[in-house]
């Protein structure tokens, strides 16, 4: 470590005691959320997310391909984040590491097993195409929690999107020949339209330091922290997901307050979505 | 290269409505970023592109450095959501090629020798792409360098000229117009494009890249039409690091 975090470290510490943290924040507050979707032309969805100084941007792009054998009538979503050297001093280019795979991966569980997607309804000939939907995250601007900003901004982008119909139409002609059961598809889809959506869960992330724990870390708490913890809960306050990083542990207690936090937070944050995407 | 589409009528009208010396609109906003030294955040018709400049700082691999100045180190790089077709994440070999001529103009503009041993990086991100993304970028990148508060002879600025409408008998191309920043269809179906960038002061040429089908004389007049866009452009470049700074300037008085 070096000097300048440790002087960091000893200020947080000696705030926290006094039930402070250095920007005024209480310790279940979070900084504020600005959500813009639609930002992105090309992209079938897209939002930024601010959280603080922290940005986002999330755009979704789909195209039609094979199912996996083990799941022939659904769709299929694959999530990449990048931590492009734009976004921070400390991030180099170059092939994703751990930390960009682990937050793909948190994302993407978060979407894949709350089922927000009905996977179901991306399914245009059973065993043979589907909608494949690409959730690409790019970080803009690093000032801590990455976890809530990237998972929030690919939610945004998700309600955001619209299923591109018109622009793959030469392609789905051509299934359509192949395989005349697509007509019934084209006949219920004439149009572009929304992805089969249902009421998402937010994530909501905590660290610990110094026996405090304290909601969206910013960059100076999340570089001392000791253990943090992600909670996804749903719009009837039940957990959805959960992730647990770092070296320092949690005890039971702790963890149920975070979930109760968790829950209100989420519920502030949900509502934040639905207004800026309308739904 | 062959299209159906007419890109331009008798009287040089083109597809978006523009006129043959007429650029798209414009947008350039200095100091976007938090985290980095200096950023820029441009949008240059359907084109959304970031800069951000880190440094000066130490080069990292130690074998980079030079004893005597500052490398540039630009790194272009397209989101996979910035184009029709989802582009695969990370480093392909057309925007290696782009970062590698980008570096190498931005470090004729920028005062090396100043900073021996030492890094600038230059990141360009392209959020949206719809023709002109390279020139996009380096305007977007002096922004950001300047921003940054590193010093240079003159803030970079780049446009693109070309020539569309062309007739094409098996490669013999006959008549075509000459116009200034070509859209995505002009771009797609048109048969020259020639990318510049300059120094605007001494109109120092310092990127040039060109492929198609271009006379001399039709050369001559879509690098005069090109340097005019640059001109243009320098000046809403300038605006911007002023609106960004203007507030500063008048509370230190």
């Amino acid at each position: 470590m070096t000097i300048s975090p440790v002087i960091k470290q000893e200020h947080l510490y000696k705030l926290v005691e006094q039930g402070k943290r250095a920007d005024g924040r209480q310790f279940n507050q979070y900084r504020p959320i600005t959500i813009e979707p639609g930002i992105i032309s090309k992209a079938e969805g897209s939002a930024r997310v601010r959280i603080g100084n922290t940005q986002v941007i999330a755009g979704i792009k789909m195209s039609i391909g094979d199912p996996y054998p083990d799941t022939p009538d659904s769709g299929v979503i694959t999530t990449a984040a990048e931590l492009i050297p734009l976004a921070s001093p400390d991030f180099e280019a170059g092939p994703p590491d751990q930390q960009t795979i682990e937050l793909a991966r948190v994302v993407d569980r978060g979407i894949r097993e709350s089922e927000v997607i009905d996977l179901g309804k991306l399914c245009i000939i059973p065993g043979e195409k589907i909608w494949i939907i690409f959730i690409d995250i790019h970080i803009i601007d690093y000032d801590g929690n990455l976890f809530d900003a990237a998972s929030l901004a690919a939610l945004a982008a998700l309600f955001n999107a619209k299923v591109p119909i018109t622009q793959l139409m030469p392609m789905l002609e051509k299934i359509k020949e192949q395989y005349p059961d697509a007509a019934g598809y084209l006949q219920e889809h004439p149009e572009d339209y929304p992805l089969p959506l249902r009421d998402p869960p937010i994530s909501c992330t905590f660290v610990k330091f110094n026996n405090a724990i304290v909601v969206d870390p910013s960059i100076d708490e999340q570089d001392i922290a000791e253990a943090r913890i992600t909670v996804a809960t749903d719009p009837k306050g039940d957990i959805r997901a959960m992730q647990k990083g770092l070296k320092g542990s949690f005890t039971a207690d702790e963890i149920k307050k975070i979930i109760k936090d968790s829950v209100i937070n989420g519920s502030d944050i949900r509502k934040i979505l639905k207004e800026s995407v309308g739904t | 290269m062959k299209s159906d589409k007419k890109l331009i009528d008798e009287n040089g009208k083109r597809l978006d409505g523009r006129g043959p010396d007429q650029l798209r609109n414009i947008k350039i906003e200095a100091g976007v970023l938090h985290r980095a030294d200096g950023s820029c955040y441009l949008e240059w018709g359907g084109n959304k592109v970031i800069a951000a400049v880190y440094g000066p700082r130490e080069a990292i691999p130690k074998h980079t450095q030079n004893p005597l100045k500052a490398i540039v180190k630009a790194r272009y790089n397209m989101a996979a959501f910035s184009v029709d077709d989802r582009k695969r994440p990370g480093p392909d070999r057309r925007s290696q090629e782009i970062s590698k001529v980008t570096s190498e103009a931005l470090e004729k503009i920028v005062l090396t020798d100043q900073f021996p041993r030492a890094a600038i990086d230059v990141n360009i991100e392209v959020l949206d792409a719809e023709a002109g993304t390279r020139c996009a970028g380096l305007t977007a990148a002096g922004v950001a360098l300047a921003d940054a508060g590193i010093p240079m002879r003159d803030i970079p600025v780049a446009c693109a000229a070309g020539k569309i409408g062309a007739e094409n008998n098996d490669g013999m191309f006959s008549g075509g117009f000459v116009v200034l920043d070509l859209g995505k269809e002009e771009d797609n179906f048109g048969n020259a494009d020639l990318p510049i960038a300059i120094a605007p002061r001494t109109n120092d040429i310092i990127l040039l890249q060109m492929d198609g089908h271009l006379t001399f004389d039709e050369f001559e007049h879509a690098l005069d039409l090109a340097m005019k866009g640059c001109q243009e452009i320098s000046k809403l470049q300038k605006e911007a690091l002023l609106r960004r700074y203007k507030s500063d300037v008048e509370v230190e008085e």
